[in-house]
């Protein structure tokens, strides 16, 4: 058994709970430690990139429980990929926050990786009502981190996210409910040949579970009806909780990747094919949205807040085409929206802090300081995140327009997403040009001391993205072979419960 | 015994979900309590009711299924913690917003 698979878990774990308890230790050495977990982490990350490339998965028998019984952490190309994303959008929070943000409040270095380990866990577990109670670690801790620095806009969107995501956890424990009623297990693996076994009495009250499911992953992914509460509460957080945020969107399609193409997966009829229908229109809606929200934000900050719906709307419509090129698609996309929301919510701070006054609001005419060097990296980061070459967003949307092509539904998506992608640009280069062209006061505005690390931490989450297009060939080589696993399910639960599926279910050759 | 708890269950959620969709604060954390006291019983039922069974197998005839006790607890947990927060988050928003409406604006006073 393979004891590093627990690691990303432990560790962010026992480092917050240290920090709690040591809340006294100078402000440096917190700090220090905050780093010194989230870089393990990433290391961890790396490794468990090179681990799960390989293709075989890695289990971690918790307790050394047999695998229906007991919880099961395991770890595929997908974990991989996601633990990987999340330690580096984490390094280049914590980061940033470090340059003051995380003095403003106490405990914010705990929470920080209480966070961590959240996220961490939820990529890891293979058994759902594990999967609710990492989600609610995630979940208490970003509570904490939104309202983190105080303030009356805070405490208002912090009011509406908990509410909401309090009413999508008792949603979960319903449906997790109504599927233990029925199957009698909560190991996804198990759960998935239990489905696929099921009376057909039962196919209702399973339909019904697994849209109760995709309601509480809408919720948390912010897709249509369920989305207002993402652009207060993001624009409401301070700038690295925001970028951190970026990633908590992507919780909520993870989790759907993993238990519609695993647990409703399988059988003649499969449940999740329900759940694709009604993602597809839903997540043109949501897409078309955030091209209107873009375009209608009164500040940068919600302008991302949008971007991050945006990336949302493309990510899910992409998936519910539910073939290998879309899923390798997405998941290229996934890495790229996530990495540029991050790096607008950390530039909107940068940029905000440099006007003379209204922070990042659109209303106010306010001059900018240091306009040369700030000019040059919006402007890049505007390319990046609109998707023009010779960025990551380039190679990812030319992909997924490539991928989509071959099914019918498709020209949908090419109208949606192309539009949405012009109504990004208009925004963004409406922002630039307002913020730094406008004549007048040119150079007479006083500087303000550019904190220099903060300018270099956002510049080097841009030259990521450009990094990300240049890798482009082996990271597309890794995500179709990603994409590939997660289409195959029979290899999980062959991983999972290597005896019962020899008698449960064939596997094709 | 099967009727009373469905019933139960079906007030419990009816009044939870009524005081979430009012407009203070009060009101929706009750319904949120109300909410949570439903889908702890309903997770309870999950493995199935019975009367006087122990929940090991083998110390009689028929056992009780001990994983959704165990889940349960779990969910009260998790529930219990919420709610502090929430109502500590409702307090902290009436103080500083002045009010106790969810949208922290008094629809009322704008009016004058």
């Amino acid at each position: 058994m393979n004891h590093a698979l627990i690691l990303p878990i432990l560790l962010p774990l026992i480092t917050g709970a240290s920090l709690l308890l040591l809340y006294r230790l100078p402000f440096g050495v917190q700090r220090l430690a905050g780093l010194a977990s989230t870089l393990g982490l990433a290391l961890l990350g790396a490794w468990a990139l090179v681990t799960a490339g390989s293709g075989e998965y890695q289990l971690y028998h918790a307790g050394d429980w047999p695998a229906p019984y007991g919880i099961v952490l395991i770890l595929d190309r997908l974990s991989a990929l996601m633990l990987a994303l999340t330690a580096i959008l984490g390094l280049g929070c914590l980061l940033y926050a470090n340059r003051g943000i995380d003095r403003r409040g106490a405990h914010f270095h705990a929470l920080f990786q209480f966070q961590l380990a959240g996220l961490n866990g939820a990529f890891l577990t293979g058994d759902l009502f594990n999967l609710f109670v990492f989600f609610e670690i995630l979940l208490i801790a970003s509570y904490a981190l939104l309202l983190h620095g105080g303030g009356r806009a805070r405490s208002r969107a912090g009011l509406h996210y908990v509410i909401i995501n309090l009413v999508g956890s008792a949603l979960f424990l319903i449906a997790l409910g109504t599927l233990y009623g029925l199957t009698g297990t909560l190991n996804m693996a198990d759960l998935a040949l239990e489905v696929a076994a099921a009376p057909p009495g039962d196919a209702p009250l399973l339909a019904a579970a697994s849209m109760v499911l995709l309601v509480v992953f809408g919720i948390k992914a912010a897709i249509l009806p369920l989305l207002f509460w993402l652009p207060r509460a993001y624009s409401a957080a301070s700038a690295p909780v925001a970028a951190l945020f970026a990633i908590m969107t992507k919780v909520g399609i993870y989790a759907i990747l993993r238990v519609f193409l695993l647990v409703f997966g399988l059988g003649e009829a499969p449940v999740n094919a329900a759940a694709w229908q009604w993602l597809w229109p839903l997540a043109l809606l949501t897409l078309a949205l955030g091209g209107v929200g873009v375009l209608g934000s009164d500040s940068l900050r919600t302008l991302t807040a949008y971007l991050v719906i945006i990336s949302v709307g493309t990510l899910l419509a992409t998936i519910s085409l539910v073939t290998p090129a879309t899923l390798g698609a997405a998941l290229f996309y996934l890495i790229h929206s996530t990495g540029m929301a991050a790096a607008f919510f950390l530039l909107a701070d940068l940029l905000g802090q440099q006007r003379e006054e209204g922070y990042d609001r659109f209303s106010v005419v306010a001059p900018m300081g240091h306009r040369g060097a700030l000019g040059s990296l919006f402007f890049l980061a505007a390319i990046a995140v609109v998707g023009l070459p010779p960025f990551g967003g380039f190679v990812s949307k030319a992909w997924i327009l490539q991928a989509s092509a071959d099914e019918p539904r498709g020209l949908w998506l090419w109208g949606v997403l192309l539009t949405a992608a012009l109504l990004t640009l208009i925004a963004v280069s409406r922002t630039g040009s307002s913020w730094f062209w406008r004549p007048g006061s040119a150079g007479e505005a006083e500087a303000r001391p550019l904190d220099r690390g903060c300018l270099a931490i956002v510049c080097a989450m841009v030259a990521l993205n450009g990094v990300l297009a240049a890798l482009g060939e082996p990271v597309m080589a890794y995500l179709a072979l990603t994409a590939e696993q997660l289409m195959t399910p029979e290899a999980y639960i062959a991983a999972m419960l290597p005896e019962t599926l020899a008698s449960a279910l064939e596997v094709p050759p | 015994m099967e009727l009373l708890y469905a019933m139960t269950l079906g007030v419990l959620t009816t009044c939870g979900v009524y005081l979430l969709l009012r407009a203070r604060t009060f009101t929706v954390i009750l319904g949120l309590t109300l909410l949570s006291h439903a889908v702890n019983l309903y997770l309870f039922a999950s493995g199935r009711l019975v009367a006087g069974a122990p929940a090991i197998v083998g110390l009689a005839e028929r056992s009780a299924d001990p994983l959704p006790q165990a889940l349960v607890l779990t969910a009260i947990v998790i529930g219990f913690a919420m709610t502090a927060f929430v109502v500590v988050l409702a307090l902290k928003a009436a103080v500083e917003l002045r009010n106790d409406h969810v949208d922290g604006e008094n629809p009322d006073e704008d009016r004058l």
